[in-house]
């Protein structure tokens, strides 16, 4: 665990991408076999199965402290992280140990099936024998959610110079769904043949926001336009007679959308589409709220398949055939696509999105406007040239979203952040006017610069009213435009609506707090005939 | 009528008609430590220690009263004493004492000695008015010889790159114990402008510290590699670093303990080095003061009194305009003290 420990520091005190590289590069040819891949396994977001609840590790954390629960958790929320918390939180380690990363994460497995008192033995002797970084690591391990600031793309790199193997080979090497269990490090990273693996998706190619004008991307002629649609992003693979349904999480997820079941027949073997997991009723898109239900369930009622039925909207086709064939241009895989699944889509789960027609870039700025009338974010803009890259590279896809909707709304209750905001008020609640009474109506955390965030938070320490624990209502002053992608009636929220990725888009001094927006001019901006979730 | 008592100007003792730590301009100000959240300007009278003073009239350019350690003032008939805080030079709790009724105020403090501030001595008393800036059991600080181990190992690996090392330190108080508690020998100290008036004020009251040379404009980027530069948080990341040539940067904090925190600043590296008590020291410091009756300030006020309540303790919360070791109060402390030393001073 210490070599582990001596990478993660090294990682973590340097926001230098080539230092990062460098450290993981260097731990991938010193560590051995099995603590390389789960290291591996770890920054791709793999854990071992949890075998303790992490409301026993929060008792047992605070009972090894000498501290009543209230107060674990007063703290808790203030470091922002649990494995933290707990961390810093238990009296210095007795002794040491030489235990390897591979090593601890076998005691954590073998803790399945064994009662509480024996895991509780257990996990107070680790937490005995790490310091403080180590234990930090060892509860991550149980509690999953490493945030190292390290992506796939960087640990891959750093493989890549590590063992002399091609990058995309390796990135393709890497996905799927093993776990160290099922594979060891060689057959997953060295061998030229790994074990036939029918269900690894392709990495997924990503879009940059448009950073120019429009025009400025050059010929109309080159380009292909499409609108972009707001669901869950998704791979469908068909290989060996078997579907597989990928999420951009890198999440097997085919359990979850039993309407895709039907494509095993309806589509040939050795076929890769790249789209969107979209929840479709009449012509349009559910809200965002309708997705949110299914993605967190995973067994799906015939209730809920019949409330927030999905579609999948096709719009590329990585592989045919049981051929590779990303290399082509866009506008080739494109007509491909268009072959295969028909000028008709089959059997109305399976769609085209289809292309926005137009001559010139003026046409494509008319049709952005009317992006929210179709349910749609805005327009993806493809250059047909393009071969299918993996990750988020510039060039030659770019996302053009309708700007956002806003509204002038007054803070009234701040509450102080987490982890990195630990020691300024950065969760704030907005409302609206209902007649002579303030609505609150959301929650806005970003969006601010770090000197307006302290201005406000030393306001605020000054303009309490009342704290209800570690929230605090404030004096009914500050006015803020509050800017969102969508907006939805909700009948879990008090105001009756639900925003779309609310954030705070500037600090409206100029105006007084009787000139904040009200519900009704809030309830205008709610698209017509949709649903309430 | 209570021995002190909470006003919108500060901490009041009507029966001494003083304040301690006031914010709001009062006739006379008993003055616990320089930092400009409790010496603030305008009071037609202030009373601080011997070792406190010269900094506050430094930065404030007023006439400061002095006492020793340990010395009673009555004022009408009300005791008045200082006692070692261990938070900077100087710094002091205040003992308050009419009729056998005993309250100490804290001010800023920490248990752990750190060879450079007198250090902290427990005061009995019945009520205690006690900080918590860092009141919550996450916060544990390591002995201060292992977070200077870290930093000399940091400062040596800089040196063998050829950088230099930026360490950003409040210039009055941590840039001294920075300078204190680190290896000499590994190479030259260097400092900014704000910190070296602070340390030309402290030595000229005779405190020993480690030879530095101030940065001034025009010095050449040559002699960087291999040095410590000690600067307040403000300076990081601003242009004046540029004139540094390639560097680390670090800052030195309680907050540092947050990985959060640590991330959000920036800086290459975060020590942990409070002058505030940690958990640990805010306990034994509330136990030793043999106090029933406990006024938090500060801090995780709410969490900590309720912790006190569970322990037997009369806890209530005062709201103050104390702002304990905020992070981003760096900016205008540090402020003041360029004001100060830049010729603010003159009438
Ligand atoms: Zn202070
Ligand atoms: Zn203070």
């Amino acid at each position: 665990m210490k070599r582990f420990a001596r990478l993660f520091a090294e990682l973590d005190q340097t926001t230098k991408t080539n230092a990062k590289v460098a450290a993981l590069a260097q731990y991938f040819r010193e560590a051995d076999d099995s603590d390389k891949l789960w290291t591996i396994a770890l920054l791709s977001h793999k854990r071992p199965r949890r075998t303790v609840t992490t409301t026993l590790l929060r008792e047992w954390a605070a009972e090894a402290a000498g501290i009543p629960d209230w107060l674990f958790e007063e703290a808790y929320p203030i470091v922002g992280d649990l494995a933290e918390t707990i961390a810093l939180i238990l009296p210095p380690a007795n002794w040491a140990s030489d235990k390897t990363l591979s090593d601890w994460i076998e005691i954590v497995k073998a803790l399945q099936g064994v009662d509480d008192q024996e895991k509780k033995r257990h996990i107070l002797a680790a937490w005995q024998t790490l310091d403080r970084t180590e234990r930090f690591l060892f509860n991550k391990i149980i509690t999953g959610g490493f945030r190292i600031g390290v992506s796939q793309k960087l640990m891959t790199r750093a493989l890549a110079q590590a063992t002399g193997i091609d990058e995309p080979l390796l990135a393709h090497r890497l996905m799927g769904d093993w776990t160290p269990d099922t594979i060891n490090f060689d057959d997953l990273v060295l061998a030229d043949n790994p074990g036939e693996n029918l269900s690894r998706p392709y990495p997924f190619y990503l879009a940059h926001p448009l950073e120019s004008e429009i025009e400025d991307l050059g010929q109309p002629d080159d380009w292909s336009a499409e609108h972009k649609w707001d669901g869950i992003r998704g791979q469908i693979i068909i290989r060996g007679g078997e579907l597989y349904v990928w999420s951009r999480g890198e999440e097997l997820v085919t359990d979850r959308f039993p309407e895709f079941t039907a494509f095993k027949d309806l589509l040939p073997d050795g076929t890769v589409l790249d789209g969107e997991i979209l929840p479709w009723r009449d012509d349009r898109p559910l809200g965002f709220q309708t997705l949110q239900t299914r993605i967190n369930r995973k067994t799906v009622s015939k209730k809920l398949l019949s409330e927030a039925p999905v579609v999948f909207k096709a719009y590329d086709l990585l592989e045919t055939g049981g051929d590779d064939i990303r290399a082509k241009p866009f506008a080739s895989r494109r007509r491909a696509l268009e072959t295969l699944i028909g000028e008709n889509d089959i059997g109305g789960t399976l769609r085209l999105s289809p292309l926005v027609e137009f001559d010139a870039w003026d046409d494509l700025i008319s049709e952005r406007e009317k992006s929210r009338d179709v349910g749609s974010e805005g327009l993806m803009l493809k250059r047909k040239e393009s071969p299918y890259l993996a990750g988020r590279k510039k060039g030659d896809w770019w996302k053009w979203k309708v700007n956002p909707l806003t509204v002038d709304a007054v803070m009234i209750y701040a509450q102080s952040g987490h982890g990195r905001r630990a020691n300024l008020f950065t969760d704030l609640t907005f409302a609206v006017w209902n007649g002579n009474e303030l609505v609150p109506f959301t929650k806005a955390y970003s969006g601010l610069t770090d000197t307006e965030f302290n201005e406000l938070t030393r306001w605020v320490r000054k303009n309490t009213l009342e704290r209800f624990g570690p929230v605090r209502s404030v004096k009914a002053e500050h006015v803020f435009e509050i800017a969102f992608e969508g907006i939805q009636k909700s009948r879990r929220h008090k105001s009756g609506i639900a925003l779309r990725f609310p954030r705070i888009h500037r600090w409206r001094r100029d105006k007084p707090v009787n000139e904040a927006n009200s519900l009704a001019d809030l309830e205008a901006l709610l698209p017509e005939g949709e649903p309430t979730s | 009528m209570a021995l002190l008592e909470f006003t919108d100007k500060g901490i009041h003792c009507p029966q001494a008609g003083v304040y301690l730590d006031p914010w709001k301009p009062v006739d006379r100000a008993l003055i616990t430590h320089g930092h400009s959240d409790h010496a603030r300007p305008g009071h037609a009278h202030y009373l601080a220690t011997n070792a406190a003073a010269p900094v506050i009239r430094h930065r404030l350019d007023v006439d400061v009263e002095t006492v020793e350690f340990g010395e009673k003032r009555t004022i009408n008939g009300v005791e008045f004493s200082f006692h070692p805080a261990g938070h900077i030079i100087g710094s002091a709790q205040i003992r308050v004492s009419y009729r056998g009724e005993v309250w100490v105020f804290t001010g800023d403090y920490k248990c752990e000695p750190d060879g450079l501030t007198e250090t902290f001595e427990p005061v009995r008393c019945h009520t205690l008015i006690t900080e918590c800036t860092f009141g919550l059991p996450v916060f544990n600080w390591q002995p201060q010889s292992e977070v200077f181990g870290e930093i000399n190992a940091w400062w040596r690996a800089n040196a063998a790159e050829g950088k230099a090392s930026v360490i950003g330190a409040y210039s009055l108080g941590k840039a001294q114990r920075v300078l204190a508690g680190v290896d000499e020998s590994i190479g030259p100290i260097f400092t900014h402008g704000a910190v070296e008036a602070t340390n030309a004020v402290l030595r000229e009251q005779g405190i020993g510290l480690p030879n530095t040379t101030h940065i001034v404009p025009g010095i050449s980027r040559e002699i960087f590699p291999g040095s410590l530069v000690i600067a307040p948080p403000s300076a990081l990341g601003s242009a004046w670093m540029r004139r540094l040539g390639p560097s680390s940067t670090a800052v030195a904090s309680g907050w540092m303990a947050l990985r959060g925190v640590r991330r959000r600043r920036a800086a290459d590296r975060g020590f942990v080095l409070s002058d505030h008590v940690d958990w640990q020291q805010l306990n034994d410091a509330v136990r030793e003061s043999g106090a029933e009756r406990v006024f938090v300030t500060h801090g995780y006020t709410s969490v900590f009194r309720r912790w006190l309540e569970t322990q037997g303790y009369d806890a209530r919360i005062v709201q103050t305009d104390f702002e304990g070791e905020n992070l981003d109060a760096d900016a205008r402390e540090e402020l003041v003290s360029e004001t100060a030393s830049t010729g603010g001073n003159s009438p």
